[in-house]
């Protein structure tokens, strides 16, 4: 499973590790519609430090596309929203 | 642009079905609708292609275009971050000429002046550590943008490469797949790296809005003088009173030169004189009533 971090790029992860980043990722879900900025900032580097570990770069010139897309990290939580609701903020 | 509320209302009516039927979520993450939304937003570019071997072309053409904007990008944050350097290296100066001032003002006695001196200077202190945020801000985004810059030439490269082996090996049809294949991936860099651009020209913006406010200062000289009298106002006071200093300086030094000549001369003209003058040296107030 190929997982991009907005703005690092992308990393392979077995898909043994799903079942752990899925329960982080429900949870930045839950604190983005509640608009708990202290509470996504966590989880957002928590899942993101989980990916970095588990993960392995992907090549530069990979032309594979992700399965699972992390935002950036010093995203804000206003930015996530928009990114969530309205995908024309993604340029291209 | 055009699919995203559609795109979240469907999001949203699967999310509730779901939890009716009291099933799993299928799209209960931020990860997982964000790699659905990218993924859609390449789909639909690929369907409105007939021949989706014209796509290859096109969205060659438009990831140059984008790596030239990654490029002009990196060049526009890095004029900024220069611009910054010499607005610090100037408010630096400032700083250390008022912390000059500070002293000369309290070795010559005026510890009002100096006190005047280290309050513009603490002011100052302030727009330097701003300055500096900002300075490391902009520092981040032109190694982000410069990494990004690398990935997307990578890609771009491995894009070209492939394109042309699709565009010679295989037929409409048998293209399709593989011409998905690449163009997602590349699609979704596509998506990252435009953001990343907008952000950082956002933040570019924001703080040359700020530079420009700095430059205008600096160039009015209202920096050397927040308080808006007159121009360095200090500085004029500190050589009023240092002129003074050396006058009385060099009469003592004179006197001294005389004192030291014959004391039958010192003693002549100490007679004649004024007898308080031995005890004169040092005081300054007394000379300026004078």
């Amino acid at each position: 499973m190929i997982v991009r971090i907005m703005g690092e790029g992308q990393v392979r992860l077995a898909d043994g590790h799903l079942t752990e980043l899925n329960k982080l990722d429900d949870v930045l879900l839950t604190e983005v519609q509640n608009g708990d900025g202290p509470a996504f900032r966590q989880t957002l580097q928590a899942l993101l430090a989980k990916v970095r570990e588990l993960g392995e770069p992907l090549p530069d010139d990979s032309l594979e596309p992700s399965e699972l897309i992390l935002p950036s990290p010093d995203a804000t939580l206003e930015e996530v929203r928009d990114l969530l609701s309205d995908d024309g903020l993604i340029p291209g | 642009m055009d699919a995203g509320p559609v795109l979240w209302v469907l999001l949203q009516s699967l999310e509730l079905e779901s939890v009716r039927r009291g099933r799993a979520k299928p799209m209960s993450g931020v990860m997982k609708r964000m790699g659905m939304i990218f993924r859609a937003k390449a789909n639909k570019a690929l369907d409105r292609a007939e021949d989706p071997r014209e796509t290859l072309d096109y969205s060659y053409q438009k990831q140059l275009e984008l790596l030239q904007k990654v490029r002009r990008g990196v060049a526009d944050v890095a004029t900024s971050r220069k611009r910054l350097e010499l607005q610090l290296n100037q408010l630096q100066s400032q700083s250390s000429k008022l912390e000059d001032q500070g002293r000369k003002a309290l070795a010559l006695g005026r510890e009002d002046l100096a006190r005047e001196a280290l309050s513009r200077r603490a002011a100052l202190q302030q727009q330097v550590t701003d300055l500096e945020t900002q300075h490391t801000t902009l520092q981040g985004e032109e190694e982000k943008l410069t990494l990004a810059a690398q990935r997307l030439q990578a890609k771009v490269d491995a894009f070209r490469t492939k394109k042309e082996t699709i565009k010679a090996t295989y037929t409409a049809a048998q293209a399709q797949t593989r011409i998905g294949e690449a163009f997602s991936g590349i699609s979704e860099e596509m998506g990252d790296v435009g953001l990343a651009i907008q952000r950082a020209e956002d933040k570019t913006q924001q703080l040359q809005a700020r530079a420009g406010a700095i430059d205008e200062l600096l160039a009015s000289g209202a920096l050397d003088d927040p308080t808006g009298m007159a121009k360095d106002d200090i500085q004029a006071e500190l050589e009023r009173l240092s002129g003074g200093t050396d006058v009385e300086l060099e009469l003592q030094r004179m006197k001294a030169e005389l004192a030291g000549g014959t004391s039958a001369q010192q003693q002549a003209i100490e007679g004649g004189t004024d007898k308080a003058q031995p005890q004169q040296p040092q005081d300054t107030p007394r000379f300026d009533k004078q």
